[in-house]
């Protein structure tokens, strides 16, 4: 589904990326996990396609297809979603009005006819309950003035009302108290399929406790450095990242 | 010693032909208004960049000008013209004015409720006038503050007169709509109306300033009076949509007895060069008056809109709310005045001017101005001047929508502070078509839709 083949990537003249490869097939939950500075989030800007990070070789094939040209939006379209970080307030925007705008922007592109309202809003009821989301949450702008959870919870609901390919979490776990962690991964979990893939970008184990990976790789300097199953999570727990990172002039 | 320019001899050829024939179907009092109106016009001219009210806005284009009176054109105009200018799927009573000339053909004044006066000025001064004209007309804005208006005043022909009397609520919205055909020569037009609600009682009014011959050059110099008695309620609606080529000089002047409530909403599309100048003025205790506005322009279109809110006495609100989106060369100018008098203690007042530019040669002059001499006030302003934000549009890309649209969507969520307040759904709906398709009109028209 996914295919990296030795990735390099600047950000401002500066390489983060330096040769990385990846490869995610349908149905897998792959967790890549590094210390800070270690490229995580570059990757996961890269593809979504940020246009602050500037891609110098390698290729990045998304079913076959070379996801470097095309656009943030037609890689959406192609059925990729990334979780943000830091998710965007947009004031005067609902977020109804917004997931109804993606959803049939997506939609068209794939050939499907737009949902008018009523189904619309059946579709989101639907996903709302999966997450534990507030019915006035619809009308209220994007974001604004949600708490750190309410905001991560609400890239989940987006990510299941959307319904991709590929999900992208870039350190979706980062500010959650262990509820909200819980609500956001069962989020994730329902949303398990065999058809879907699931990348988790995390600093710590503790969303793994919630979201088993099939696979989990360690990021340093810019490549992957060790791949394993869930056990290497833990491993990584315990030991730190020191014990794997690569030295200076490696 | 000044040289006349070209406009002022212009001017003083109409006004000679225009003031005799004016002085036999218009009251002599007001002849005498008018004559001293002109007289003043003629001392000042035009105003200057060299004035600090004029700046930024330089009204050289109007002056280079030789201008005719426009004329009845009426018979030009056909009902379906009408309902495309007006707000469609409006239901209202309403007033037409073709190039200034009120239209009955074209009016739609039959429903209204016993009491209500809605008709042309210039067939009230005909009959002589009534005690509420002649009490009200000019009384507010005069002729020796603002040479636009000192000229409207000398050319008083027609407009709408409107009277709400006591405790009586018009339902539907009233809209009073300008026509103006242009013609081979630039014309000018001088619309002027009268608002008086009386207490207790309440208005939905939208004035609506429409071209419908783009290309053609012509000038309005429009000057509306509203006066709100005690526990009276207003909303105001201005809509500006001239055609690229006009140049609009347009004055509203308030004054809000007391516990009344005035709500102005100004949206400024349209015209080569346009000036709004709004004064709200508050008399009477615990009253409450708002200035919102929108404008939104492109090209090399100029906006200016000075406001001008005077707090006369104690506990009164007053909030101001202005958004501008400069597309293009356009340039906005926005100057916010508050006087807060010695007496009007326990005055809350709040202005706020935030401004989009959506091209690197956009320019806006912003100017927050408040004199404050009672000392136990809440007063507070602030202006913006900001971009698209680029973290919000790649995060809607990033969902699927389209780079455009992303664009346009969140203009029309920065325009939305203003549309959302539109209590007249229909000019709502419309409002928000318009800004959605914002960024970029001869681009192809956004997927979006609203609802």
């Amino acid at each position: 589904m996914l295919e990296i083949r030795n990735l390099r990537a600047n950000v401002a003249d500066k390489e983060i990326l330096k040769g990385l490869d990846l490869t995610v097939r349908p149905g897998e939950v792959h967790a890549i996990m590094g210390p800070n500075g270690s490229g995580k989030s570059t990757l996961a800007g890269v593809i979504s396609g940020r246009e602050i990070y500037e891609v110098t070789s390698g290729e990045v094939l998304f079913e076959g297809k070379d996801l470097l040209e095309m656009e943030p939006e037609e890689r959406a379209c192609e059925g990729i979603f990334l979780a943000f970080q830091y998710p965007v307030e947009i004031p005067g925007v609902s977020n109804t009005y917004f997931l109804k705008a993606a959803l049939n922007s997506i939609r068209k592109h794939q050939g499907l006819e737009e949902l008018d309202a009523m189904d619309f809003l059946a579709l989101v009821k639907s996903k709302m309950q999966l997450l534990n989301m507030d019915n006035d949450l619809l009308n209220r702008s994007v974001n604004e003035g949600f708490s750190g959870g309410e905001k991560k919870r609400n890239e989940i609901f987006q990510m299941a009302v959307l319904d991709p390919k590929l999900a992208l979490l870039d350190e979706t776990d980062s500010g959650l108290d262990i509820d909200a962690l819980k609500l956001v991964a069962n989020g994730v979990n329902a949303l398990r399929s065999p058809d879907r893939a699931v990348v988790l970008v995390t600093h710590y184990q503790r969303l793994l406790d919630y979201i088993v990976p099939d696979f989990v790789h360690v990021l340093s300097a810019g490549r992957i450095v060790k791949s394993g199953g869930k056990e290497l999570a833990q491993e990584l727990e315990a030991k730190g990242y020191s014990w794997l990172e690569e030295p200076v002039n490696a | 010693m000044t040289t006349a320019t070209k406009t002022d001899q212009c001017f003083n050829g109409l006004f000679s032909s225009f003031h005799e024939e004016a002085a036999r179907r218009q009251p002599a009092e007001l002849t005498a208004l008018r004559d001293a109106a002109f007289k003043q016009f003629c001392a000042t001219g035009f105003p200057s960049v060299r004035e600090e009210e004029w700046r930024f806005t330089n009204v050289a284009p109007v002056e280079r000008l030789s201008f005719e009176l426009a004329k009845p054109a009426a018979g030009e105009i056909s009902p379906d013209q009408v309902s495309l200018a007006g707000v469609r799927g409006l239901d209202s009573h309403e007033i037409v004015f073709v190039n200034g000339h009120f239209s009955a053909e074209l009016s739609n004044l039959q429903k209204l409720p016993q009491g209500v006066i809605v008709c042309s000025l210039a067939e009230i001064l005909r009959e002589g006038g009534n005690k509420t004209v002649s009490a009200e007309l000019g009384r507010q804005t005069g002729f020796d503050k603002s040479a636009f208006q000192a000229l409207n005043l000398a050319f008083v022909s027609d407009g709408a007169f409107v009277h709400i009397p006591k405790g009586v609520v018009l339902a539907d919205p009233l809209e009073i709509l300008y026509l103006s055909t242009g013609g081979d020569q630039p014309t000018v037009s001088f619309p002027r109306n009268l608002i008086v609600v009386e207490e207790q009682g309440q208005l939905t009014v939208l004035e609506n300033y429409e071209g419908v011959n783009a290309g053609n050059t012509y000038l309005t110099n429009a000057v509306t009076e509203i006066v709100v008695r005690a526990h009276a309620n207003v909303d105001y609606y201005r809509l500006q949509c001239e055609d690229p080529g006009a140049f609009h000089f347009g004055s509203l002047q308030v004054q809000q007895e007391e516990q009344s409530n005035f709500r102005s909403h100004a949206i400024t599309l349209g015209a080569s060069l346009s000036r709004n100048d709004l004064g709200l003025t508050l008399v009477g205790e615990n009253c409450e008056g708002t200035l919102n506005g929108l404008y939104m322009i492109g090209q090399k279109q100029l906006a200016d809109t000075h406001t001008r809110i005077d707090h006369a006495v104690p506990n009164c609100l007053s909030h101001e709310l202005y958004k501008g989106i400069l597309k293009d060369d356009a340039r906005g100018v926005f100057n916010g005045y508050i006087l807060v008098r010695p007496d009007a203690q326990k005055t809350d007042a709040k202005q706020t001017n935030k401004c989009l530019l959506l091209s690197p040669t956009a320019q806006i002059n912003t100017n927050p101005q408040l004199e404050i001499y009672a000392d136990d006030v809440k007063c507070t302003h602030g202006a913006t001047i900001g971009q698209l934000d680029e973290n919000s549009i790649f995060y809607l890309r990033s969902r699927g929508i389209e780079e455009h649209d992303a664009r346009c969507l969140l203009t029309y969520a920065f325009a939305n502070d203003i549309i959302r307040r539109i209590k007249i759904e229909p000019l709502r709906n419309q409002l928000e078509d318009i800004v959605l398709v914002a960024q970029d009109v001869k681009a192809k028209p956004s997927t979006l839709e609203v609802k």
